[in-house]
């Protein structure tokens, strides 16, 4: 094809399916492969809207009451207070770490379960997802048990968990990985196999395909499964709480603070905590978003 | 034939298949039996799901064989890891790896060789004029047509000058006018590289137009020489 057909090409692939970079983060269907709605279909798609509406009127409806409900000098006092300034601060450092530590585990994790046929991996499979499903305040008891046998004993001897900061990145980490293994097995499966298969025919072997081809094709990918780690490492309260503890100034994070404000009555402070809380969780996700506009290259 | 850094004899078998039995999705392809001389443009022909697909990966060291044994030049290759067979693919939808450049694309066999930059970069332009991508080099695979996308997979798998060029229905997607022009390149990479292909279609215009050696699959049945050409002069008729 010619250099003049160009953009008539990419007029073309804009409309239909072409493999795009970065399209295992794509949630919507483009514009492109919507279905028409017809006069026929208004009483589904008002339906459809209903239901919508009725669950983001309570998101928007309980942000907007609790905005309300705070006075700007609370909001202030979380960043004066000594106590709360560290706890912010506590939970913004831990979520970090969990969030690499997160991704660091969850890309060969999730690349493992979706490219490899072993045997046991439907039970392995069914393991990485315990996080998801046991209650929170489960984790965390089940953390502090793990720690108080000859080999959680034999760790502390080194490392310090229970009732400690890495205990805090411990239980968030615990969490935040499953939910990241999971986003990263969707990534992977977007991948082409055949990409790693060229690959190894022109010379990689499997641990050079994945470097080289796999991992900046995911690489898109890592975004979500990095926001999903992070936003769970955010909210993460129970295990936190349990394995941890919430002593001020030294274990204590975001959730907790909010909890200990709520056991208290100290309802105005613990809204101002959550506002803060909810204003980090979105400049985050912004932040990713916007790395993950970058495209990458052969490395 | 200087092919390459090495002297091939010529005429010598490239690839052969010895009793090869491979165990595919319900079915055995049992006692596959070819061979392809060096330089010769061999086309594997069969219908959909006959299992040609999974012969080409057989070769390519991609799928497991039961039974029997795959042969590169004098060397036995059939437990060999697919990196150390030396041949190109170019699969059916190119897989192109979205994230590099039609250049770099050209470039990655050699760069996993470990090539001098030099080397490299010369060798993608020598590709990109073989090939007529030279005005791509620098665009990413998103938004290339198909043709252009088939010819970026097909420099990719010739960079390292490979010892058979396996196709995998590189022109089933294409339009009927790419098609054409793409059939013309094909020929003329073959002619200017002498390189071995083995390319499989199910289309029997296409078989007819390339083939200088006729492989064709039928009831899981592999036949060559005059038995494939008699039954593609019965296909003929049929029509």
């Amino acid at each position: 094809m010619s250099e003049k057909d160009a953009p008539e090409t990419k007029l073309k692939a804009e409309h239909i399916t072409l493999p795009k970079h970065g399209k295992n983060i794509q949630q919507h269907t483009p514009p492109s492969q919507m279905l028409p709605s017809y006069r026929a279909d208004i009483p589904f798609i008002l339906a459809l809207g209903l239901i919508t509406t009725v669950y983001v009127t309570l998101i928007v409806g309980m942000l907007t009451a609790m905005v309300f409900y705070v006075e700007l000098p609370v909001i202030g006092e979380v960043f004066t207070n000594d106590r709360y300034r560290y706890a912010v601060l506590l939970s913004l450092i831990s979520c970090s770490i969990t969030t690499i530590l997160s991704v660091w585990v969850a890309v060969p994790t999730a690349y493992l379960m979706s490219r490899v046929e072993f045997p046991g991996k439907r039970l392995l499979d069914g393991i990485l997802d315990i996080p998801i499903v046991l209650p929170p305040l489960v984790i965390g008891l089940a953390l502090l048990m793990l720690f108080q046998t000859g080999a959680g004993q034999f760790v502390q001897g080194y490392v310090r968990f229970t009732y400690a900061i890495p205990g805090v990145i411990l239980a968030q980490f615990m969490v935040a990985c499953a939910f990241a293994i999971r986003t990263m097995m969707a990534a992977f499966a977007e991948i082409n196999p055949r990409q790693e298969q060229v690959a190894m025919t022109l010379g990689c072997s499997r641990a050079q395909a994945f470097w080289w081809v796999v991992l900046p094709e995911v690489r898109q990918g890592m975004i979500p499964a990095a926001t999903i780690a992070w936003a769970r490492a955010m909210g993460e309260f129970g295990p936190v709480l349990v394995f941890a503890g919430t002593t001020a100034k030294r274990t204590e994070v975001m959730p907790t603070s909010v909890f200990l404000e709520l056991q208290v009555g100290n309802l105005s402070m613990a809204a101002g905590i959550s506002i803060v809380m909810v204003v980090l969780a979105i400049a985050v996700l912004m932040l990713m978003r916007i790395a993950g506009r970058g495209t990458s290259t052969f490395v | 034939m200087i092919y390459g850094s090495r002297v091939i004899p010529e005429q010598f078998v490239m690839i052969q298949f010895r009793n090869v039995n491979i165990l595919l999705n319900g079915f055995t392809l049992e006692k596959v039996n070819f061979r392809v001389p060096s330089g010769t443009y061999a086309v594997l022909m069969g219908r959909t799901g006959c299992g040609k697909t999974t012969i080409l990966e057989a070769a390519c060291g991609l799928r497991p064989i039961a039974a029997g044994q795959v042969y590169l030049m004098d060397r036995e290759v059939t437990m060999l890891p697919p990196g150390r067979r030396n041949l190109g693919l170019v699969p059916q939808d190119g897989a192109l790896f979205s994230t590099m450049t039609v250049e770099e694309h050209l470039g990655f066999a050699l760069r996993v060789l470990k090539r001098p930059k030099q080397d490299i970069k010369n060798r993608a332009n020598e590709l990109a004029g073989l090939l007529g991508i030279d005005h791509l080099m620098h665009r990413r695979p998103l938004g290339l047509s198909g043709g252009e996308r088939q010819r970026v997979a097909i420099g990719r798998a010739l960079a390292a000058k490979p010892d058979v060029l396996c196709l995998d229905e590189p022109l089933s997607a294409l339009d009927e006018q790419t098609h054409t022009e793409m059939t013309q390149l094909l020929r003329r990479v073959h002619q200017e590289t002498g390189v071995t292909v083995l390319h499989i279609t199910h289309n029997r215009h296409e078989a007819r137009a390339l083939a200088k050696l006729l492989i064709v699959i039928k009831d899981g049945k592999v036949l060559e020489g005059d038995h494939a050409r008699l039954l593609m002069a019965d296909l003929d008729n049929e029509m």
